[in-house]
């Protein structure tokens, strides 16, 4: 508790001082730095030898590599403690053993930043056991209007929680009889007591006032039915927040037309999915909104739309933006909260100018002129970096 | 002109709630641009059939055999009336296996999308909502989504039958088939079979994910799209929001045997019922598609062209368009344009 206050008073501080610069901005890095010394109670911090952190880094398909390599630039500059190690995956081959090799990878390490697989059919299953075997149950996306940025739908700040390991994706499926083919959908009660839980948490740490759950239990009343119960049970532990819930279809059309009125939603597998999507969209693309993927042990940091980006790999007119989010997110959760809000900041303070406007946000700009720009702002702010 | 004469009989649902008063508007704008349509009432409020199975009322049944096209209003699902949902009962009698939904922008009606123009058709028999579902051990449950190749060939037929009959240019398949490999894969490959004997619109494929996120970023890329029934049911009421929301959006159920229902799909909003506050556009323009489904394209267009004027001008739109005014002067004003049309 003493260490919450002395960060709200440190953060008062810092405030008026950055205030003049940055606007709209500091009003995320102030939530942001709160809110994270208190998920501590969530998941222990991972080990650190000699003050530096090591991290796996797995590349991906389509536009990852180039865009973490970008990342490894800005953490190379701006000096923070942070190794990577890499992993690759290769979509290519048919074995398993190259997703066994960055799960272990990860669990070595703890944390990950990830790149998109190409969907190949193969593939896909594999990295879906990435998710179950790492019980990485929480997936995490905060969807915020960013200033600077122009979309149809203004001041939209969502929180979706999305159950990340069973659902609809639980992959079992066989064909009866030929020409009939059933796929089950699991919803189990420990599953949906424990995402429930983690979402009223974090609306408590965040200072949300509400929690809105997205179901179809009027059709699915067995399965959805389940998932809703589970999130009343928790809801009445948690007074002071609201609950509340809708059923998915309403909620999409709610969302194109009024998705202010949202705050925090929690939601099982392929709703999560498509409602991710669907905000990914309003607040102005996939290049923007950074995803964390939590367990209990361990973290994996991604773009949140899961987009390998096929087209536009490799032509340097890719957004480093979420990918750089994604990254600031993981700085969090190694306590590198500092780094984490300057490299944020400038960011931001990016994303202001027009100009630079990758293609997917309607602008010419290119990725590299992007990370300079940023670099160039976190070296302005004083901070200690590197000759580059 | 004797076709174009003809009198052809259409059974009416008008509904609870504020269905009779949009109906009553509908069929006054019907009769103001003399189209040929005589109108059947019935009722469908569920019964127990011998063999105590919930059915409807069989005269309804034997209407809608006989004329093959039937427009409904909202119908309310009571919660504990033991009977199941009369849109499910409907459905089950009638096999209604492809919902279409055309969802174009309306000028006059502003909602932050512009310009759409796309149609989604949802497989709506099988999927997700086959109401298959068990408590495995306690705590456990599974739901079972069922695709069957006849119920995706079905639907991929009607989709390319209605691009083709409507000048549409292409028709997307939306699916999850690198989650969902089996069931999701079968549906896709019936897609792609069907997509060939229809060389002249063109095919793709897209994620149910890359088609949310591309929808609410510019929905002016998509054409026709053809899906299973829990990812229709998500894009078709997403695509509504698009251009304004249930109230102004048509529907069509088609089914076996030539059968076609058309529907308005918001509800029966009982708080203004019968006080003539009501939108019957939704109604209205599921009516209009109805009579373009029949062949009856002059008059939808006359119908229509006067609805969207309307809206247009601005000057006596119902309050959940944003005006003052009565349901009835709304449809007086409409039977007025259809008057000058003429």
């Amino acid at each position: 508790m003493a260490a919450h206050s002395a960060v709200l008073s440190m953060s008062k501080i810092i405030k008026p001082f950055w205030g003049g610069h940055l606007g709209n901005t500091v009003k995320v890095f102030g939530t942001t730095l709160t809110s994270h010394r208190n998920k501590s109670s969530l998941t222990p911090p991972p080990a650190k030898y000699g003050g530096r952190h090591t991290v796996t880094l797995i590349p991906g398909d389509g536009i990852g590599p180039e865009l973490l390599n970008h990342v490894r630039e800005v953490f190379r500059f701006s000096c923070v403690p942070v190794d990577f190690e890499v992993v690759h995956v290769n979509s290519a081959v048919e074995t398993e053993d190259d997703i066994n090799n960055a799960i272990t990878a990860i669990r070595r390490n703890g944390v990950a930043l990830k790149g998109e697989q190409n969907a190949y059919f193969q593939q896909s299953t594999a990295v879906r056991s990435m998710y179950t075997s790492l019980d990485l149950y929480a997936n995490v996306m905060h969807c915020q209007s960013l200033p600077g940025v122009q979309t149809r739908h203004k001041n939209i700040d969502i929180m979706i929680i999305r159950e990340n390991t069973e659902g609809e994706y639980s992959s079992l499926e066989h064909e009866s009889v030929s020409g009939v083919v059933e796929s089950l959908k699991i919803i189990t009660r420990n599953n949906s007591l424990r995402i429930a839980d983690y979402a009223f948490k974090l609306a408590r740490e965040k200072g949300r006032r509400r929690v809105t759950a997205v179901h179809k239990a009027n059709i699915m009343k067995l399965g959805d039915g389940l998932f809703l119960q589970c999130c009343r049970e928790v809801a009445s532990g948690y007074p002071d927040i609201t609950f509340d819930s809708m059923i998915v279809d309403n909620t999409t059309m709610q969302l194109v037309s009024k998705p202010q009125q949202f705050d925090v939603m929690v939601m099982p597998n392929l709703y999560g999915n498509v409602v991710s999507n669907v905000c990914a969209g309003l607040v102005g693309g996939p290049g923007l909104v950074p995803g964390a993927n939590y367990g209990h042990v361990y973290a994996v940091f991604e773009t949140a739309t899961r987009n390998t980006g096929k087209s536009i790999a490799n032509r340097n007119i890719a957004n480093p933006t979420a990918m750089l989010l994604a990254s600031c997110m993981m700085l969090d959760h190694l306590k590198l909260y500092d780094h984490a809000s300057s490299i944020r900041n400038a960011i931001l303070n990016t994303m202001n100018e027009t100009r630079l406007h990758t293609a997917d946000i309607g602008g010419q700009g290119t990725t590299s002129e992007v990370v300079q720009t940023i670099m160039r702002f976190i070296q302005s702010k004083g901070q200690l970096t590197s000759e580059y | 002109n004797r076709f174009q004469l003809e009198m052809q009989t259409v059974t009416l649902i008008p509904g609870d709630g504020i269905g009779p008063e949009i109906s009553s508007a509908v069929m006054k704008i019907f009769e103001t641009a003399k189209a040929p349509i005589r109108w059947e009432e019935r009722n469908v409020t569920a019964i127990k059939g011998p063999g105590g199975r919930w059915m409807i009322p069989p005269d309804a049944k034997e209407s809608m055999d006989k004329s093959k096209i039937g427009l409904k209003g909202p119908l309310k699902t009571p919660i504990a009336a033991g009977h199941p949902s009369m849109n499910l009962l409907l459905r089950k009698t009638f096999d209604l296996y492809a919902n279409v939904r055309p969802c174009i922008s309306i000028e006059g009606y502003k909602t932050p999308y512009t310009d759409v123009n796309l149609v989604t058709i949802r497989e709506n028999t099988e999927g997700e909502y086959s109401g298959i579902e068990h408590v495995i051990v306690d705590g456990v449950v599974q739901s079972i989504k069922l695709i069957t190749e006849d119920a995706s060939r079905r639907i991929a037929e009607y989709a390319f039958e209605y691009a083709r009959n409507n000048q549409r240019n292409s028709v997307t398949a939306v699916h999850k088939a690198n989650i969902m490999r089996m069931s999701d894969g079968l549906f896709l490959r019936k897609c792609r079979e069907v997509a060939e004997n229809y060389k002249d619109i063109k095919f793709t494929e897209m994620y149910l994910d890359t088609v949310c996120l591309n929808m609410v970023q510019d929905p002016t890329q998509f054409d026709v799209l053809v899906m299973p029934n829990l990812y229709g049911d998500i894009l078709s009421d997403l695509c509504a929001g698009l251009i304004g929301g249930l109230g102004v959006t048509p529907s069509g159920n088609i089914g076996a045997n030539g059968v076609a229902i058309f529907e308005s799909v918001h509800g029966t909003a009982p708080d203004i019922a019968g006080l003539d506050l009501a939108n019957p556009t939704a109604l209205l323009l599921s009516a209009v598609m109805m009579l373009r489904h029949m062949g009856l394209h002059d008059y939808g267009n006359k119908i229509q062209t006067a609805c969207f004027d309307t809206i247009r001008d601005k000057k006596v739109l119902t309050k959940d368009l944003g005006g003052n005014s009565k349901c009835s002067e709304f449809t007086a004003d409409i039977c007025r344009r259809i008057q000058d049309l003429d």
